[in-house]
């Protein structure tokens, strides 16, 4: 607790970083050059950086064991702490193109790395532009689960393009997801709702799932619980609009 | 490195910049050189210039510069297209122009389909358009409309090529990326299968070119970069299958001591079809061999004649008494496959040996002869407007930290 005190971005009693000292604008451009390292291909990422107790050093990296879940946006890291104990084994990882929040949520799992021994050990975030290097990060059909969760709405017709989910990423989304593979989307924002609905739809090698499957899928109900931005519309009583689809292969 | 905003108005007049192309028919039946708006054509068979003939309402030929021109379909059809937003695809027999189509963007990149029903461009955006032709019953089609294949997500595609099996589309970008997408049964619904990412060059990948053997019909493919090296992939599978430092090949890194900067940018690769032999035209440091100074913006190979057609030259180029200037020239002997332990073989043939001779220079270049400096200057030139295309801007420590304080976050920040 010595450092803590140290370190005023902590919280004394919790030991977790506090948001307040993380101020981040709201939106960013992904259109824009960008000035991050960026691996050149999927071999590069460097498992030990983001996950020592699986990967002790850097050469390890052949090995079986890869990330599994992206989380596009994953804003301040809400969803993967809850899904870092409901799948332990599960390598997952959190894309944020807003630097601060990146920051801030690795501050985030290496306080709760430290406050729970041996868990949160499956999960990282890195400061990256999904919408540019997803390919970059990840082999064709490596994840079995993709999240955008409360993505920006983009509302101008001129910004549509700057949409997360649009008919050309689904492509590549399609490509590091693996054939059964489920893509979460959830928003608030009925128009964005209709519009992801609507891409995953008309996508080929996207299909639907069921009500019964949404209902034994026990990370459907995490998408509105347990995002920040998902506790904030609840806390105003306001409506989500959800779209779930699974991967397939597409017909020839 | 210094960029003011003087230096950035200036750089966007750079760009517009645009290097001389030359495209040679398969059996080499006719050239086609583009300067500028200016598509020139000479016929060997009839030995004469061609005369472009375009009935179309959308005006008569192109008005800037055109980016990319090239043969498809065995030679059947011409398609040229680039910053006037049009893309004209012309028969090669009357020399009619079939179909202009209009793109909402400058357009950066072409392939035709290897079947001749479909022509597919790449707009400075990143996305692939695609739009069908007419089976061949001599029909003027205008403002044809194209729909979207694939994008790259806001990248400048610099190359697109069909496989010799015309299962693939392979797009290149500024971002490092080459992708091979599946061609569709329908296209025009849109390419949503991705083979493969072919991932490994460090700087923007500038061209492409498929070898091919009997045994691999889906062909290996090379790519040049401006990282300087020259890559050999597998599309299936998107491995590296090897790289080749051409920049240090040809003697040029290191030599002096600045880094970085004198990395030479691959512009054009061509390869004889069955893979023995790959031509790389490189951006260097100007240097003279034997005399005289020819550093090549575009290259195209005709295996059936074994020769290796090069032009160099630019249009716009300011501050010249000739702002558009084009050099073609030619060697012979490139379908020899022994080619790797004796160069030699490849002769450069002298102007009157060149097929045409001197009526086709005349025709494709504009000119006989031109100076020695106008081609050192045309050089630099492009080299400068590549890179402010393609290159990302750099920002130095110091300019990043500026830039930053600037943001309202770290202000709040330091008032604390």
């Amino acid at each position: 607790m010595l450092e803590n005190e140290a370190n005023p971005t902590l919280s004394k009693s919790t030991g977790l970083p506090r948001k307040r000292f993380y101020r981040a604008r709201a939106h960013s451009n992904p259109l824009s050059d960008s000035h991050f390292p960026i691996p050149i291909s999927p071999h590069h990422v460097d498992y030990s950086l983001h996950y020592p107790q699986f990967f002790p050093s850097p050469d390890q990296t052949d090995s079986s064991k890869k990330i599994q879940f992206a989380d596009i946006g994953c804003g301040f890291g809400g969803l993967l702490i809850s899904l870092a104990t409901l799948f332990p084994e599960t390598l997952m990882i959190g894309m944020e193109l807003r630097d601060k929040v990146t920051e801030y949520v690795k501050e985030r799992i290496l306080a709760l790395r430290t406050a729970n021994p041996g868990q949160y050990q499956n999960v990282s975030v890195v400061r990256t532009n999904s919408m540019k290097y997803i390919p970059n990060y990840f082999e064709k059909g490596q994840l079995s689960k993709m999240f955008f969760l409360f993505p920006d709405p983009h509302f101008k017709e001129k910004n549509h393009r700057r949409r997360v989910i649009s008919r050309f990423l689904l492509d590549e989304y399609a490509y590091v997801l693996q054939v059964g593979a489920v893509i979460y989307t959830i928003t608030d924002v009925e128009e964005l709702g209709e519009w992801m609905k609507t891409c995953l739809k008309e996508h080929p090698m996207f299909e639907a799932l069921t009500s019964q499957e949404l209902e034994a899928d026990p990370v459907v109900k995490l998408l509105s619980s347990a995002t920040e931005e998902g506790q904030k519309v609840a806390r105003n009583g306001g409506q989500t609009f959800r779209a779930v689809y699974r991967r397939i292969a597409p017909s020839l | 490195m210094e960029d003011t905003p003087m230096e950035f108005g200036e750089s966007n007049k750079d760009t517009e910049i645009a290097p001389a192309l030359i495209a040679v028919h398969p059996t080499q039946e006719s050239v086609a050189a583009a300067v500028g708006p200016d598509l020139r054509i000479f016929d060997l068979r009839q030995n004469s210039a061609v005369s472009l003939k375009d009935d179309s309402s959308v005006g008569s030929l192109h008005k800037d510069s055109i980016r990319v021109v090239r043969y498809g379909a065995n030679g059947k059809l011409l398609v040229s297209a680039g910053d006037d937003k049009l893309v004209k695809v012309w028969s090669t027999e009357s020399w009619h122009c079939i179909t202009t189509v209009c793109s909402e963007k400058r357009v950066s990149a072409v392939a035709i389909s290897n079947d001749g029903l479909y022509v597919c461009f790449a707009d400075k955006f990143g996305v692939v358009w695609i739009v069908d032709l007419d089976r061949p019953d001599g029909q003027v089609h205008v403002g044809k409309k194209a729909v979207p294949l694939l994008s790259h997500y806001c990248s400048i595609i610099t190359s697109l090529e069909f496989s010799p099996d015309g299962k693939f589309i392979l797009s290149a970008d500024r971002d490092f990326k080459i992708r091979a997408t599946v061609f569709p049964k329908n296209p025009l619904d849109g390419a949503h299968e991705i083979q493969s990412f072919c991932l490994g060059h460090t700087e923007f990948v500038s061209c492409l070119a498929f070898l091919w053997t009997e045994e691999y019909p889906q062909g290996f493919v090379v790519s040049g970069s401006g990282d300087s090296t020259v890559r050999l992939w597998d599309i299936l599978s998107g491995s590296l299958l090897d790289a080749c430092e051409v920049g240090e090949k040809a003697g040029l890194l290191g030599s002096n001591g600045r880094e970085a900067e004198c990395y030479s940018a691959v512009t054009d690769l061509c390869s004889n079809p069955d893979g023995s032999l790959v031509a790389v035209a490189l951006q260097r440091q100007v240097v003279s061999i034997g005399g005289g100074t020819f550093i090549p913006t575009s290259l195209q190979m005709c295996s059936s004649t074994g020769l290796l057609w090069m032009v160099t030259g630019v249009s716009n180029l300011r501050g010249s008494e000739c702002p558009s200037l084009a050099r073609v020239r030619v060697i012979s002997g490139v379908n020899k496959s022994n080619s790797d332990s004796d160069t030699r073989e490849h002769q450069e043939l002298e102007d009157n040996e060149i097929p045409g001779g001197t009526s086709l220079l005349k025709n494709l270049q504009g000119s006989l002869s031109y100076g020695e400096e106008v081609f050192l200057a045309a050089a630099e030139a492009l080299k400068t407007a590549m890179s402010n295309l393609l290159v990302k801007k750099q920002y130095s420590t110091e300019k990043r930290d500026f830039r930053k304080r600037t943001r309202n976050d770290k202000k709040i920040k330091q008032r604390k």
